[in-house]
Parts: C-alpha cells; sequence; structure tokens
C-alpha cells in the first residue's frame, strides 16, 4: 500500500468511524490491520492469531485458500472480540471494499462490546492464546510432536462438550465438595456466606451417603471432567485438556449469537455506506458487494447474513409503525403485536444488547419472513431407489421451531458422565440425553475410542434409537453396541 | 481516546499455517499409502495419461465427533423464493462416495478427496522401494542426481525462511549492539537452501518375464500388466540408466520389445524352463554377473510342464543374481487355497532358506502392491502375500 494510498484509507476510516459513532453504535478502539490473503486465511482457518499448531487448522487453511485461489470464495474481513477490538483487512481488496468492511467491522465491535452474552468473554484472549501455543510448542519439545499431536486429536475430537452455561466465574467442585454439597442436601446456592447457613440451621445430623456414585451429579462438563478425575494423566495433558476448554469457553458467545452478529454487522455496513458520500461507481461497487454477501443460503443451508440482517431490517420496520398490512404480525405466542411507531433504532439496539440466536430467532423470525427468505425444512427420502433430499414442510411455525430444533446446545449432542467408576471397575459411562435424534453410531464408535485413550480404561455411551436404549462400549480396541 | 489505528505493514514471521497445512498433506499421503493396494490397480490409473489428476477420496481426515445421524434429521435450508412441499434439493451422495472438496460440513459425507497427479502418486508409490542387495559391480558407473536441502542462505523465498536461525540471527545481533532481545530486522532472515547432490549408480539389469501361454486369462494378464507397469515406472524414476530386458514365454521364450511385452497373450502350453534358459543365454552373452546387478522375475499361473528343471535353472540363477523373484498369479481352485499351485510348490521346497529367492501369491489386485514391496524391499527375505 503506497503512501498516498495509506493516507485516504486513514481519512475513510475516521469518516466511517464518526459515521457509525453518530448513529449510536458504541465501539472499542479498533486497530485496523492490512495484510496479505494468506494472513487472512492463516486467521480464518484457527479463529484467533498465534493459536496452537494443529494439522486440522492446516488443512482448513489448504481448503479455505485454495477456494479464494480457484475464485470460489473470498474472506473480506476478520475481526476479533477483544479491547482494543483487532480488525484485518485483505491487501488486495479495492478502497471501496475496504470502506465496506470497515463499517461492517464497526457493526461486530459493537456487538462484541455491547450484547449481553459477551459480558464475560476474555479481552485479552489474543494473549492467552498465544500463551497456550507457546506451552504446547514447549511439550512437543519435551515428549515429542506426534505424541502432543495424538492428545490433541483425543481433545479436540471432544472440545465441544464442556458445560456450555459457564460463565468465566465458574469453578468446578472437588469430590469432597460435592459430597459436602450433597449431604447438606438443599438448593441453597454456594456462596461465601454459606457456614451461617449452618450455624442458624443448628447441628442436624446428615443424611447418610446413599452409595458411591460419582459424580453425584451427571456432569455435563466432560472435558473439565476428564481434566481432573481421568486417572492415568499426567500433568501436561491435563493442562493441554484445560487451554483447549479455555478456548472453546471463549468462542461460545460467538457461537451462541452468529446470526444476530452478522446480522447486525450487515445492517451497519448498508448503513452507514448508504449515507456515505461515494462516486456513482463506488455506489454500484457497494451495491454488488452488497447483494454478494446477502444472498440467500445453499439450499441446504440458511446464510446468517441474510437471514440476520433482514430480521433486523424488519425489527425496525415494525417499531417504526410500518408494519405490512397484509401480512399477519404475531408475536411468539401467537398474540397481535401492538404497533409501536418511531422506535424502530431504539428496539434494534435493545435487542443486540439483549438476545441471543435462539430468542432473536424465536420472538421476531416471523411468518412474514419465513416466506419472503424462501425458508423450509427439508429430509433425506428414498424415491425410486434414489436418496435425494426433499422439502418437507413450509409452514412457519414448523420451520422456525426446526431451526430452533437444529441450534440446541449448538447442534451437538447433549453428553454427560453418569459414572466414573462403572461396573465397578473404574470404567466410564456416559449418558446422552436423547431427544429424538439418534446418534451416527460410526462416528460415535471412533470419537468413544478417543475418549478411551483419554481414560484409558473401557468407555460406554448409552443412548437410544427408536425408543430402544442403546450400549455402545469402546475398550480401545473394540467397539461393542448392544440393545438393552 | 484514539478511536482507530492502522498498520499496513505486519511483520509476518508467525506462519504456522504453512507447517500445519504440509502436517495435514502429509498425513493425507500417509492415508493414500496405507491404501495404495487398492489404489495402484486400479485400471484407469494405470491407463492413465502423464499429468493426469488422479482424486482418491480419504476418509479419516476429520476428527470424529459424537453427532446425531444425519440421515435421520430433519433439517432448514433457505431457497432463492417460491420453494415448495415435496422439492426435490438435489442427491443425497450413497455411502462410500466423495463429495468433493467440502465434504464435512455437507450432509452425511466425510470424505476428503486428495488429488494428485500420477507423478505425486508414483512417488509414494515408490519411496519405500529399492533394489534389493544391490551391490558395487562393475566400472560403468551411472550417476544419479537429487536435491538435498543441506545449506543456508541470506535470500530465498518466504517459504523457505528457516525461523530458528533467524531469530537465533537476530539475537546474536542484538546482543552486539548491546541491547539484547528479539528484534527481527531484515538482515537477520536465514533461508534454507538445497544443493545437487551427484551420487554413483550401480549397473543393475533387469529380466522382466511373462507367462503367455493359453492357460492366463484376463485376471492373469492384467495383474502382469499391472506389476510389471509399477516395476517400469519404478525403476525409470529411482534407476534411470538400469537396463531392462523383456521376455515371453509359453513353450518357447522370446526377448521382445516393451510394447509387445504389455500386448495381450499366447495360447498354447506352459514350459517356463525356457525363459530360465532364454535368461541365462543374455546374461552369458551381455551381463557380466561380476560387472551387473542381476535381477530376474517371472509371472506365471503356476501351471507348467517340467518344474524341476525350473528349480534346477532357478538355483544356477540364484548363484549369480541378486535376488529371484517369481510371482504367482492364483487362478481357479488355488485362489482359494492357502499353497501355491505346483510350480509355486517345487520352488517353495527347493529355496525354503534361501534369502534370494522372493516368492509371492497374488489373489487378486489389490495383492499387485504387497507383490512389489516384498520384491523391491531393502532386506527381502521369503515372502508371501495374504
Amino acid at each position: 500500500m503506497t503512501h498516498a494510498e495509506r493516507e485516504y484509507l486513514e481519512k475513510w476510516i475516521d469518516i466511517i468511524t464518526e459515521a457509525a459513532a453518530g448513529y449510536g453504535l458504541d465501539c472499542y478502539p479498533t486497530h485496523f490491520e492490512v495484510v496479505p490473503d494468506y494472513v487472512i486465511y492463516e486467521l480464518g482457518s484457527y479463529s484467533l492469531p498465534a493459536r496452537f499448531s494443529h494439522w486440522t487448522f492446516g488443512r482448513d487453511y489448504h481448503r479455505q485458500k485454495t477456494s479464494y485461489e480457484y475464485g470460489m470464495s473470498k474472506i473480506y474481513e476478520i475481526v476479533f472480540n477483544t479491547d482494543p477490538c483487532q480488525a484485518f483487512l485483505m491487501d488486495s481488496n479495492s478502497m471501496l471494499s475496504h470502506k465496506f468492511v470497515v463499517a461492517h467491522v464497526l457493526g461486530h465491535n459493537d456487538f462484541f462490546k455491547n450484547n449481553v452474552y459477551f459480558e464475560h468473554t476474555d479481552r485479552r484472549m489474543i494473549e492467552k492464546v498465544r500463551l497456550h501455543s507457546n506451552r504446547i510448542h514447549k511439550y512437543e519439545e519435551e515428549f515429542g510432536p506426534l505424541v502432543v499431536e495424538e492428545f490433541l486429536d483425543s481433545v479436540l475430537s471432544i472440545e465441544e462438550h464442556f458445560d456450555t452455561g459457564l460463565t468465566a466465574q465458574f469453578r468446578r467442585k472437588t469430590p469432597e465438595e460435592y459430597e459436602a454439597d450433597r449431604l447438606r442436601g438443599d438448593q441453597k446456592p454456594a456462596t461465601e456466606y454459606d457456614d451461617l447457613w449452618d450455624i442458624a440451621e443448628g447441628d442436624d445430623p446428615p443424611e447418610p451417603p446413599k452409595g458411591r456414585k460419582f459424580p453425584p451429579e451427571p456432569e455435563k462438563d466432560l472435558l473439565g471432567f476428564l481434566r481432573d478425575y481421568a486417572p492415568e494423566l499426567e500433568k501436561w495433558q491435563r493442562d493441554i485438556i484445560n487451554m483447549i476448554r479455555e478456548e472453546m469457553i471463549y468462542f461460545i458467545p460467538q457461537m451462541r449469537t452468529k446470526i444476530m452478529n452478522e446480522g447486525w454487522a450487515s445492517f451497519w455496513h448498508e448503513r452507514i455506506m448508504t449515507n456515505l458520500e461515494l462516486t456513482p461507481e463506488e455506489h454500484i461497487e457497494f451495491r454488488k458487494l452488497h447483494s454478494s454477501v446477502l444472498s440467500p443460503g445453499s439450499k441446504m443451508s440458511i446464510n446468517p447474513y441474510y437471514v440476520g440482517y433482514n430480521i433486523f431490517r424488519d425489527i425496525e420496520r415494525r417499531w417504526n409503525g410500518e408494519g405490512d398490512p397484509e401480512l399477519p404480525e404475531e408475536d411468539w405466542r401467537g398474540e397481535r403485536l401492538q404497533r409501536p411507531t418511531g422506535e424502530g433504532m431504539k428496539k434494534i439496539f435493545d435487542v443486540r444488547r439483549d438476545e441471543a440466536d435462539t430468542s432473536f430467532l424465536r420472538k421476531y423470525l416471523t411468518q412474514g419472513l419465513i416466506k419472503q427468505l424462501d425458508m423450509y425444512t427439508y429430509k433425506k427420502e428414498e424415491v425410486n431407489g434414489e436418496d435425494l433430499w426433499v422439502v418437507q414442510d413450509t409452514d412457519w411455525r414448523k420451520v422456525r421451531d426446526s431451526l430452533l430444533e437444529g441450534m440446541t446446545n449448538f447442534g451437538i449432542p447433549m453428553i454427560y458422565v453418569e459414572d466414573a467408576d462403572y461396573d465397578r471397575h473404574g470404567e466410564l459411562l456416559l449418558v446422552h440425553a436423547y431427544d429424538g435424534k439418534p446418534l451416527d453410531a460410526d462416528y460415535t464408535a471412533r470419537t468413544l475410542k478417543y475418549i478411551h485413550s483419554l481414560w484409558k480404561r473401557p468407555v460406554h455411551l448409552q443412548t437410544q434409537r427408536d425408543d430402544q436404549t442403546i450400549h455402545f462400549r469402546h475398550d480401545g480396541e473394540t467397539f461393542t453396541e448392544t440393545e438393552l | 481516546m484514539q478511536r482507530f489505528s492502522l498498520s499496513t505493514d505486519t511483520c509476518d514471521l508467525h506462519r504456522r499455517a504453512e507447517r500445519d497445512r504440509k502436517r495435514h498433506n502429509d498425513k493425507v499421503k500417509e492415508i493414500i499409502k496405507e491404501n495404495l493396494g487398492g489404489i495402484i490397480s486400479q485400471q484407469d490409473i494405470i491407463t492413465a495419461d502423464k499429468g493426469k489428476i488422479v482424486k482418491i477420496p480419504v476418509r479419516g481426515l476429520e476428527l470424529p465427533r459424537i453427532r446425531f445421524d444425519n440421515d435421520e434429521r430433519e433439517r432448514v435450508g433457505q431457497g432463492g423464493g417460491g420453494t415448495k412441499q415435496g422439492d426435490v434439493l438435489g442427491r443425497a451422495p450413497q455411502e462410500g462416495e466423495g463429495a468433493g472438496k467440502q465434504a464435512g460440513q455437507e450432509a452425511g459425507v466425510d470424505f476428503y478427496e486428495a488429488e494428485l497427479t500420477l507423478e505425486e502418486l508414483t512417488d509414494l508409490v515408490f519411496e519405500d522401494l529399492h533394489l534389493p542387495n544391490l551391490e558395487d559391480r562393475g566400472v560403468k558407473q551411472i550417476m544419479s542426481e537429487h536435491a538435498e536441502f543441506n545449506s543456508i542462505t541470506k535470500r530465498g523465498i518466504a517459504s523457505n525462511l528457516d525461523r530458528k536461525r533467524t531469530l537465533l540471527e537476530a539475537y546474536k545481533r542484538n546482543a552486539r549492539e548491546g541491547k539484547p532481545g528479539w528484534n527481527i530486522k531484515n538482515e537477520d532472515r536465514r533461508y534454507k537452501s538445497w544443493e545437487v547432490v551427484t551420487e554413483p549408480q550401480r549397473n543393475a539389469v533387469i529380466f522382466a518375464m511373462r507367462d503367455v501361454s493359453g492357460s492366463m486369462g484376463e485376471f492373469e494378464a492384467y495383474i502382469c500388466r499391472s506389476f510389471y507397469f509399477w516395476m517400469l515406472r519404478f525403476l525409470r524414476k529411482k534407476y534411470s540408466n538400469a537396463e531392462i530386458v523383456f521376455i515371453t514365454c509359453h513353450t518357447e521364450a522370446k526377448e521382445v520389445d516393451e510394447h509387445s511385452f504389455f500386448a495381450l497373450g499366447d495360447s498354447g502350453g506352459t514350459r517356463m524352463s525356457e525363459a530360465y534358459r532364454l535368461a541365462m543365454h543374455i546374461i552369458e552373452q551381455r551381463y557380466n554377473p561380476r560387472e551387473w546387478n542381476i535381477y530376474p522375475f517371472l509371472f506365471s499361473d503356476g501351471y507348467n510342464w517340467g518344474d524341476s528343471e525350473c528349480v534346477d535353472l532357478m538355483r544356477s540363477l540364484v548363484d549369480i543374481c541378486n535376488l529371484v523373484g517369481y510371482g504367482e498369479i492364483a487362478n481357479d481352485i488355488w485362489s482359494q487355497s492357502p499353497h501355491f499351485a505346483p510350480l509355486g510348490q517345487a520352488y517353495e521346497e527347493a529355496f525354503a532358506d534361501e534369502k534370494r529367492v522372493c516368492l509371492v501369491k497374488i489373489n487378486n489386485k489389490e495383492d499387485v502392491w504387497p507383490a512389489l514391496k516384498a520384491f523391491f524391499s531393502k532386506h527381502p527375505e521369503l515372502q508371501e502375500v495374504s
């Protein structure tokens, strides 16, 4: 980038930042960095700069970059939830693309800073993952890269299984604390004043223990559980589990608000760009770019940018009192909405602060929008001996419910640690909270093998298929499936 | 407060993606190598043109997860407008079917399709193959060349940047300048570089012998061609100056050119001893065993007249050759049996303790690869395939 180009871009970032503030966007300071394509794709595939090294990131990098080189897809921008907010722009972008991306980034920035689900995220996560990466590298030197890689493979295959309800303040209970809580037998929250309750209630004799099952309650935090209780792991291995778990916790708010976050950023890049003083050529280029980002999904999925953007636009319109008389407008209970007027802007800022994708869709993905956005449910069906993807339903309630259903627990099966001394042999029993969707037995078998390599003793998983209880077992060598 | 900052000249020493990409590619290759048996015996690969891209579906490059059965699941999609109930969105991929690069993110498919040129595949196939027991013989030294990363330069391309040395140089310079630290300047950068290493090659001659009698059907001929196809590629790649003698045999043996060698079979009876006799004759005429490393290979279905004669001739070959190979392509009852057909059995009895004889039985297409490995491993021992 020449000196003149740099000055030009700087001037425009200033104009756009000023415009964003004028609309009420409340951002962290932003650090923009103009980088070559390979840096963008590296950042995109590792999700954070300087994250630890693993072949799965290399694979994603390869796929994304190849796809870009063949002109099939392009990442315009990467932005990280940090304070100051870090944003990366691809150096081959045109000046107009840069302006577009800057406006989009400021939307994300405001969202990171103000959405309630981001309240507890670690804004210095980049520093933290750099330290993680250094430690993992040190372990590679000490124990051998292949040993560490194999261990990472195992941990990464279950990286989604921690307690997604966690906040940064969460602390695990030790077995003794569990036992003490259980014996106390009440539902009172554990606080530093707990001992006062004990004084107040006197010395009632505790109930005798009813067996020694551990964990006493089913434990959803599989990663945390293995870190603390897997019997034969070494210290560095527990450290790696902990690092991966911390990184996953950091990503949770972003997983939770994908549609809103992209919708919000798209809403603002359009609002800001439309009102900038652009040349006619730039306006045309902007419109092209805008419609390439905001187009329907791939038939088999939805485009979160497109859906989120349209919902925010719809909310603004409706709360400004510009309802469409042809479409019934009901809230999620089916009650007719009161039409406010002139509150559109206030309303969308409230929504961006208070909601996550699930509540956002449940409340604001209306009948009219589902029709306008041409959303439907589909499923695999056999037709004349051929397996086809066939549209099942376009009824708005069914589509919305199916969409939300698929987002339960981020679309990941919910797994609990049920018993760490199963069969009194120190084997691990996991239970799948079955909700009508059967597991992929083949994938599950391969994952159980990895869990076995962490637990080092046979691992069991109970699930269901069509009302039949299924018991999977992996002992490191063989996988068995039994119907109970 | 400053609301933004802009930088346009990022230093990029942190290029872990290239390293991880390479690690991923290596893993792809590992998996392909494990499955070479199935891959290299495919007709379309053997008949492929030079430079052709071979697509190989590879499984296992996704980490497994506990996930839902996609076939059973209902999901939500989005069209361009007017989609109705019952519309067909597309064909679902079948079991074992690759679905391009984005596999894994699409429904029900977890195949990664690796793309290799035929040359890359050949390199993989040959990586661990060698002419066994190769010795220094004779004066007609042949040179072979290859590149070795063994030096360091101050200029180079980014992908060859040697990070460790760069950091070391930076550290030394900073120390020299009296401000210890890791501040890196352009002058500190060091790049890996290579040199072309020339190595003397030894003289070698390979006898490719093939049974073309009437009992050699289409399958047997295919196995034979498939084996020799890869053997030739391997020899020309790694031992570019090795000489190859082609011999076909039914009741008579003939020295032929490469083209007729690969043409379809003949008819009539079988006397494999004639092939050995011709090979012996050619050795006496052209390849003095003191100067040449000699490797005769014969492929037959094991139905033969005069097995004891073959054993005797093979014994005299063993005395002068580095390795004598016999590949038996099992047909009829022999493909169901763990044993060799009569000719193979005769060899097995006669050469049980002879390390210079390598006997291989081939039951199906997938056995071609183990046969290659058996013949061209560095320290051959008596092996039986499958």
